[in-house]
């Protein structure tokens, strides 16, 4: 092949792709263009809708058939248009010329296939090779993409393998037939901060040794600083902003991206600064204020789970959810439960809700819930209520908006007739929406809206403490960040207390009085805010904060580090007993586990 | 694996002893008076009470009841009051031509199903999928005794192809397990259908064609194997389906099985081969649950048995 190394391997010019709609077909890419260098990393950005996944399936021509198709455009890449490609030479481009990753580790594998199958089918797709040869090649994949154990890896199922190294296993195949392009949709974003770290730090180390280019699809703009050479700003199906990385980071031109990198939290932009963002002066964190009742005091909060096997089904081993936690929360204050997927953060949530069974003492208000009937516990839970993460489905379809967040206060018998729809408005109001939406399904509304009505019927009974759990990780940054501010000023307003669960450490950072760490059910370290973020002691909580990735593209990029390490599992022969955390105070209230 | 098979079994005995139960105290709250059909129209009250007592139907319930469960366990279901045969043998007569009936009607189902749901998604929203699934509507809602009446005049009396009824060769075989596998075949091609449909929208198809294969073998290799899992679960719960089609399809074809016994007797309320053939059911749809539990770890790796 004769090109000039110099052009651009792939040239995409007045992309124009079109989903059909009742209404008719609708552009969901609009005259997209722009150049893929050699060697160089693209990186498409943008929020949910922009459509920057349309783009890579449009290149890959693996729209969603027949709803989605390319209207018209070119994708000029070695001298052909593979927009003008018929299915059968489009398929010898796929795999061995682009290959493509996915976002979900978790459904982008065959359930039914062996990893080793799957990647043989990769390796053999255009090249005719035997069997032993092609095991041969699979291990060797598996080996560049630093899984360990690789040829006990190529017997195993997906469902065997954790997300991190599934997601290397989806880059061994992409990568199997040395393909001139990677196109990775959003590789990371299903994944852990320390695993996301590792996955991306691999990307970079194996495009430095085969030179491929990549086009990164992503909505995360410190992912983008980690990685990008040229960015790509989508929004609404256009591009808004293309350019080289470090000068679209410091001087933003559209308005939107600088709107973009404005939104996004940056981990250690509150350095300094006692208070959360929006934060009081009266709602000082704990510890300042001398003589105030904690509202909720838990000691020794345990979560362990059975797992029965044998004919009686009797316990055979032992899942240490949460293991002998105690904290207390003060009026007006957020104490954010930080750790990777599998720590129990979010198990605590749920035993301090009474929604599974445990062990160890929680007093809200000073009420012991330990024990409680559900009538009794209905009186606890008008000060405790809860935020999830998913705002599709936490919201019950058959239901207007209006009757959910009206349903705490009929069951309460609280509020009814006008004093009930005086209320349901009042707490619409307070969210931000209109009290005329109320008469609304749920389906009518974004992710971000949603997340409001949560939030409103949360509030519907005045609760002393609302269990925020992962309530903000769903949405985009922008309105992530219009969420944060929602939950800080009502915070102000009521001095309402927050358990902010959350695994984004730069979220947490903005919205925390006290912030504690969490690793296999145990706390690591917990402090004020400023104490962890600024002076993290214990290893785990330092390796998480420099696992984030940071919107900065100034900033050195990590060399990737073969000794990092997946999460451990909980789980615990019958006869365990763990040892009870060993807290060294090293001043002003900051603990960290010896 | 063995504790889980040995808890299965387990829980397979404790469901036929109810299964045993509840039909013996149906039949023994009916009002058909068993003595007097053995005795006969002219007998006197003197011996009907003489065969009442033979019988044991004086003893309370629960003697009755463990009188007949310790026959059940050595084989014995009693005899038939009005053919004067053993049920045991009545039904070991029968069963095999049954069992044949019903291994026909399980290739049809699977055969017809499957394929007609595999076609209907792939061209889901063409005509060929609106007929096929017409066609399954059809199978499914169409009572069997006019299904197999159908089908006996169109293939047997119209065309000649097929004996009329009757059992002995393959080709007497063929006309009753379509009419008994239509009924499944609606079903299974619809399952097959959606699931068949859900499968070609995840990810990891969409990973397939990533790779460059061929769109057929992303079909075979990644879609049919994931999408036939929930019929194949289904396959244990059809017998139990079969159990009730069988009495209506061997009435029509003439099939000497177990299910135009239940009939015949049914008629003449011949109760000892009622009860009988409704155990012999209960143990082929407790069987058919079992296996179909068994084989699912085989094909869906993500099942441990436990």
């Amino acid at each position: 092949m004769t090109t000039d190394p110099t052009q651009p391997l792939l040239s995409v010019r007045n992309l124009v792709t079109q989903v059909a709609t009742p209404a008719g077909a609708r552009s969901v890419i609009r005259d997209l263009s722009f150049d893929l260098d050699r060697g160089k990393t693209l990186c498409i950005a943008g929020e949910s809708g922009s459509g920057k996944s349309m783009t890579a399936l449009s290149l890959m021509q693996l729209l969603p058939k027949p709803m989605a198709r390319v209207a018209s455009g070119q994708a000029i890449f070695k001298g052909r248009d593979l927009f003008s490609l018929g299915e059968e030479e489009m398929r010898a481009v796929r795999g061995r010329e682009i290959g493509m990753i996915f976002q979900e580790p978790m459904t982008s594998l065959n359930p039914v296939l062996t990893v080793g199958r799957q990647l043989v089918e990769a390796i053999t797709a255009h090249r005719p090779m035997g069997q032993a040869a092609a095991l041969a090649e699979a291990r060797r994949l598996l080996e560049q993409v630093q899984i360990p154990d690789p040829a006990r890896r190529l017997g195993q199922y997906p469902h065997e393998l954790s997300g991190g190294m599934r997601q290397r296993v989806m880059i061994a195949i992409a990568l199997s037939q040395g393909p001139d392009i990677l196109i990775a949709d959003e590789p990371t974003t299903a994944l852990d901060v320390t695993v996301q770290a590792q996955i991306l730090s691999l990307i970079r180390m194996l495009q430095a040794e085969k030179g491929t280019s990549v086009i990164m699809i992503t909505h995360d703009m410190g992912v983008v600083a980690e990685m990008a050479d040229h960015v790509l700003v989508m929004k609404d199906g256009q591009a808004v902003e293309h350019g080289d990385t470090v000068p679209l980071f410091r001087e933003p031109k559209a308005a939107y991206t600088r709107m973009l990198l404005d939104a996004v939290p940056k981990l250690g932009e509150m350095t300094g600064t006692d208070r959360p963002k929006r934060g009081r002066a009266e709602t000082e964190a704990a510890g300042t204020a001398p003589v105030r009742q904690p509202i909720l005091e838990v000691r020794d909060l345990t979560v362990r789970f059975d797992i029965r096997g044998g004919i009686l089904q009797r316990p055979v081993a032992r899942v240490h959810a949460v293991e002998g936690l105690s904290f207390d929360l003060y009026p007006g204050e957020t104490l954010s439960l930080v750790g990777e997927s599998g720590c129990g953060k979010s198990t605590t949530g749920k035993a301090l809700m009474n929604l599974v069974p445990w062990t160890g003492s929680v007093r809200v208000a000073g009420r012991e819930t330990q024990g409680l009937s559900r009538q009794a516990m209905k009186a606890v839970l008008r000060d405790v209520q809860m935020v999830f993460q998913d705002p599709y489905a936490s919201l019950d379809p058959r239901y207007r908006v209006g009757d959910l967040v009206a349903e705490p206060l009929l069951i309460h018998g609280i509020a009814s007739g006008s004093e009930l729809k005086d209320r349901v408005e009042y707490l619409f109001r307070r969210v931000g929406l209109s009290p005329d939406q109320a008469r609304r399904y749920p389906h009518e509304f974004s992710g971000g809206q949603r997340q409001r009505i949560s939030i409103a019927r949360a509030l519907s009974l005045s609760p002393k403490i609302i269990i925020a759990d992962e309530s903000v990780s769903a949405l985009d940054v922008s309105i992530q960040a219009q969420v944060l501010d929602l939950l800080q000023d009502i915070q102000n307003e009521t001095g309402i207390s927050y358990i902010f669960i959350s695994h984004d450490m730069a979220v947490v950072e903005q919205i925390s009085h006290r912030v504690a760490v969490m690793y296999m059910g145990q706390f690591v370290e917990t402090g004020t805010r400023r104490q962890i973020f600024e002076n993290p002691q214990h290893a785990y909580t330092q390796a998480l904060l420099s696992a984030v990735p940071v919107p900065d593209p100034t900033r050195d990029r990590r060399a990737y580090d073969p000794s990092a390490r997946e999460i451990r599992s909980p789980i615990r022969p019958l006869d365990f007993t763990p040892k009870p955390a060993a807290f060294q105070n090293v001043g002003g209230g900051h603990f960290v586990a010896r | 694996m063995i504790s889980y098979i040995a808890r299965r079994l387990l829980q397979s005995l404790l469901i036929l002893v109810g299964i045993s139960v509840v039909t013996f105290a149906l039949l023994y709250l009916l009002p058909a008076d068993p003595a007097r059909q053995i005795a006969g129209r002219s007998a006197t009250a003197e011996t009907v009470a003489n065969i009442r007592e033979q019988l044991g139907l004086n003893l309370p319930f629960y003697q009755q009841y463990l009188r007949y469960a310790a026959g059940l366990v050595q084989g014995d279901f009693g005899r038939s009051y009005l053919q004067k045969t053993e049920v045991s043998e009545l039904i070991a007569s029968r069963l095999p031509a049954s069992l044949l009936l019903m291994a026909g009607a399980i290739t049809c189902e699977l055969l017809l199903g499957i394929t007609m749901g595999l076609v209907a998604a792939l061209r889901r929203g063409k005509p060929a999928d609106h007929i096929l699934m017409l066609v399954s509507f059809v199978g499914v809602s169409a009572p069997q005794f006019v299904v197999g009446i159908m089908i006996l005049y169109v293939f047997a009396v119209t065309l000649g192809w097929f004996p009329i009824g009757g059992y002995g060769t393959f080709a007497h075989l063929v006309l009753p397990s379509l009419t008994l596998g239509i009924l499944g075949a609606g079903w299974y091609a619809r399952m097959m259908r959606s699931s068949m449909i859900d499968v070609l929208r995840q990810d990891f198809i969409r990973t397939a064609h990533s790779k460059g294969i061929s769109g057929r073998a992303v079909i075979w290799r990644h879609a049919l194997p994931n999408a036939i899992l929930p019929v194949i679960a289904m396959i244990g719960i059809d017998i139990g389906l079969f159990m009730s089609g069988i009495v209506v399809v061997e009435s029509v074809f003439g099939w000497p099985g177990i299910g135009q016994l239940a009939w015949q007797a049914i008629q003449r309320v011949d109760i000892p081969i009622i009860m009988g053939v409704t155990l012999v059911s209960a143990l082929a749809i407790v069987i058919g649950n079992f296996i179909a539990d068994m084989v699912t770890p085989f094909i869906d790796p993500r099942i441990k048995l436990r």
